[in-house]
């Protein structure tokens, strides 16, 4: 793995606007702050993860990445270019030429696949609009793509309903590599599948980046499929960052209050697991009026100080890539 | 010992649809002492939620209960009339299901779903229904039970109206919960929070519990016993520290293999190749044998094996079994 950076978002922002009923009266009454301030770099051929419970602002950032959802502000640089302005540009050529480099995959491949067209339509499609593969090459392309995802050549023309689970994630898996993309964003590819055919899933992704040097940002809640895929992991709460280090790093000594209380409620397959779980008193609060200051307070249970309540700590590094936002960190 | 609650045998729930006779639960067998935790845990399509809605005779068309018996406390619940069960349900047994948003009746407030569960099981006046429903609420741990109480489910957070079904589940003290699935829909930490008030309640209130889960994290720690479901077929069955330390079914190894694990790091997951069978269509012979890495053709293919007692309180349904256990990785692990 090199320090090269492929991905770079700085200060990103993403509030979604309430409006009041009603067609002409319509006023906007209030933002939910989705995403408040997220600032990450993904280096070239990691798998970064992105983890936190539901509401947090996982798929929102990833989604803001791909301008599926315009930025409220903040800039995102792909290979050093800024992202969200071509988007915003009426350059089509540009538009595509990014969005090659970029590809997602959704949660849910029973949503995410076009039940009225067959898997060779669904994988072709992404050459069609490129047309990065001449076309007497597109069927070569095609079966190639589908043994690459584990899939057979008669498997082409059959229709998504054909399919279990885990072969239609397969499909949505070929059909974003169909266009060479540097960058996967994988958003809770094994959550809607069986447990036993995660691994599956798992296994191909993790052979893909290797002989494809593909980087991942990786989206999930679950902290034992992220621990098993992700280099780095970046810890959600709320809209911000709390916490962003190594796999071994953090799982191992986890600094901020809301990572350790998340780490230690997973359930661990072992009945004589000795886990000292850390409950968290409440849930999460509401994304329209986040607490002003830590948004992680009213759940805290650090010493609290009085700054907490008023300040928003910034994520500050503490040593080997290890960085955290939290107030009372750096004096303990 | 304590006295067996809920002896399942054989149990046989079909559902007849247009494209033929869908077999979710062939042949399962289960029991639960009093007091007891026994986890259900399966894939989805395993049979587990049908199992535990056969039980209480809820399950939705065109699904039939075909064949076996479901005795609790001894007496036949397959042979009682409709006006009985209707008295049985949530008095004597109780069901959660798993997605609270869509189990609570979402035009009616939480005061009135609960009042209504404990006036038809109790003589009690509505004013005293209201007083037992608050009670309740603060047994689930809600706080502000009497402002909480005139909420909508709609004003309230997925956690919380889990508790509540968990209180209406309660509200008639009953000696066995079904709990389907409970924390399914809800993130880690609120899931941590639900577990913990499962087990607290049960403790407290000395009932037992079917817990139904895919996730051997969840059961690990709340089960006494365990039982895997595979294709609507028991495959093993022992207490909760024989599944983990000696499992011998090979879906059950498989299962566990499978999940990435936090306290061991490998490099690659064990795969268990190819996907759960369609129940209409069923493999002939054992139904794990297609995706069993011990599969021996003749013997596997040809029969269903039943399950058998390998050790004391350890039943197994896998006729290479012993053979299994001679050379098992997980001898050892963990102790």
């Amino acid at each position: 793995m090199s320090n090269d950076v492929v991905l770079e978002v700085k200060n990103l922002v993403k509030h979604f606007p309430i409006t009041s009923r009603g067609v002409l009266t319509k006023k906007q009454v209030g933002v939910v702050h989705a995403v408040d301030g997220v600032s990450f770099s993904v280096r070239r051929g990691e798998t970064f993860g992105l983890v936190g419970e539901s509401g947090c602002g996982k798929t929102t950032t990833a989604r803001t990445i791909l301008s599926l959802d315009v930025p409220t502000s903040g800039e995102i640089f792909f290979d050093g270019q800024e992202v969200s302005s071509v988007f915003k540009s009426k350059d089509k050529a540009a538009i595509l030429k990014l969005r090659r480099k970029m590809q997602y995959v959704f949660q849910n491949p029973y949503a995410s696949l076009d039940p009225r067209m067959t898997v060779s339509d669904i994988i072709m499609e992404p050459l069609l609009i490129h047309g990065h593969v001449s076309k007497d090459k597109w069927q070569d392309r095609l079966y190639e793509l589908l043994r690459l995802v584990g899939l057979e050549e008669y498997h082409a023309e059959r229709y998504p309903h054909e399919f279990s689970g885990g072969q239609r994630q397969r499909i949505c898996i070929a059909r974003a590599l169909a266009v060479e993309p540097e960058l996967l964003i994988a958003d809770e590819p094994v959550a809607s599948l069986d447990v036993s055919v995660r691994a599956q899933i798992l296994n191909l992704l993790q052979e893909l980046q290797q002989k494809f040097k593909i980087t991942y940002l990786y989206i999930s809640h679950d902290l034992s499929t992220v621990r098993h895929i992700c280099h780095r992991i970046a810890v959600m709460y709320l809209g911000k960052f709390v916490e962003i280090a190594d796999t071994n790093d953090l799982f191992e000594s986890p600094l901020h209050p809301y990572t350790q209380a998340l780490l230690s409620s997973i359930p661990v397959p072992d009945p004589d697991a000795k886990i000292g779980r850390i409950m968290l008193p409440g849930e999460v609060p509401s994304p329209i009026n986040p607490p002003a200051g830590c948004r992680f307070e009213p759940r805290c249970i650090f010493n609290k100080e009085h700054k907490c309540v008023h300040e928003a700590p910034e994520l500050l590094d503490v040593g080997n890539g290890h960085f955290v936002a939290c107030g009372s960190i750096p004096r303990r | 010992m304590t006295k067996e609650l809920l002896e399942i045998d054989n149990l046989k729930t079909y559902f007849y649809t247009w494209a033929g006779v869908v077999k979710a639960v062939d042949g399962v067998s289960l029991r639960v002492k009093e007091g007891e935790t026994l986890g259900l845990v399966g894939e989805s399509g395993s049979g587990k939620s049908v199992t535990a809605l056969s039980t209480l005779r809820i399950v939705p068309r065109p699904g039939k209960i075909v064949g076996g018996s479901i005795l609790y406390r001894g007496e036949s619940l397959l042979e009682k009339e409709e006006s009985e069960m209707q008295k049985f349900r949530g008095k004597e047994v109780s069901y959660v299901f798993q997605d609270p948003s869509t189990s609570l009746n979402p035009v009616f407030t939480i005061a009135s779903q609960l009042v209504e569960v404990i006036q038809r099981h109790q003589n009690v006046t509505k004013q005293g229904a209201l007083e037992k429903a608050i009670e309740l609420l603060k047994l689930v741990e809600i706080p502000d039970p009497d402002v909480k109480i005139w909420n909508y489910p709609h004003q309230l957070s997925g956690g919380m109206k889990q508790r509540i079904a968990v209180a209406r589940a309660l509200s008639c003290q009953p000696s066995l919960l079904l709990a389907d699935e409970p924390t399914t829909a809800l993130d880690v930490t609120i899931q941590a929070q639900i577990l913990d008030l499962l087990k607290n309640l049960k403790q407290k209130l000395g009932m037992a519990m079917i817990l139904i889960t895919h996730d051997m994290g969840v059961v690990a720690g709340v089960a006494d016993r365990i039982t895997v479901l595979y294709a609507g077929r028991v495959c093993e069955s022992a207490s909760t520290r024989t599944i983990f330390q000696n499992p011998l079914h090979p879906y059950t190894r498989a299962l566990l293999e499978a999940v990435p694990s936090l306290a061991l790091k490998r490099d690659k997951l064990k795969v268990i190749p190819g996907a759960i069978p369609n129940l209409i269509e069923l493999p002939s012979g054992c139904r794990f044998n297609p995706r069993c890495e011990f599969a021996k053709k003749g013997v596997c293919t040809m029969e269903m094996p039943d399950l058998e007692e390998i050790e004391p309180e350890h039943y197994v349904a896998c006729v290479r079994a012993r053979e299994i256990e001679a050379e098992s990785p997980f001898r050892g692990l963990s102790q």
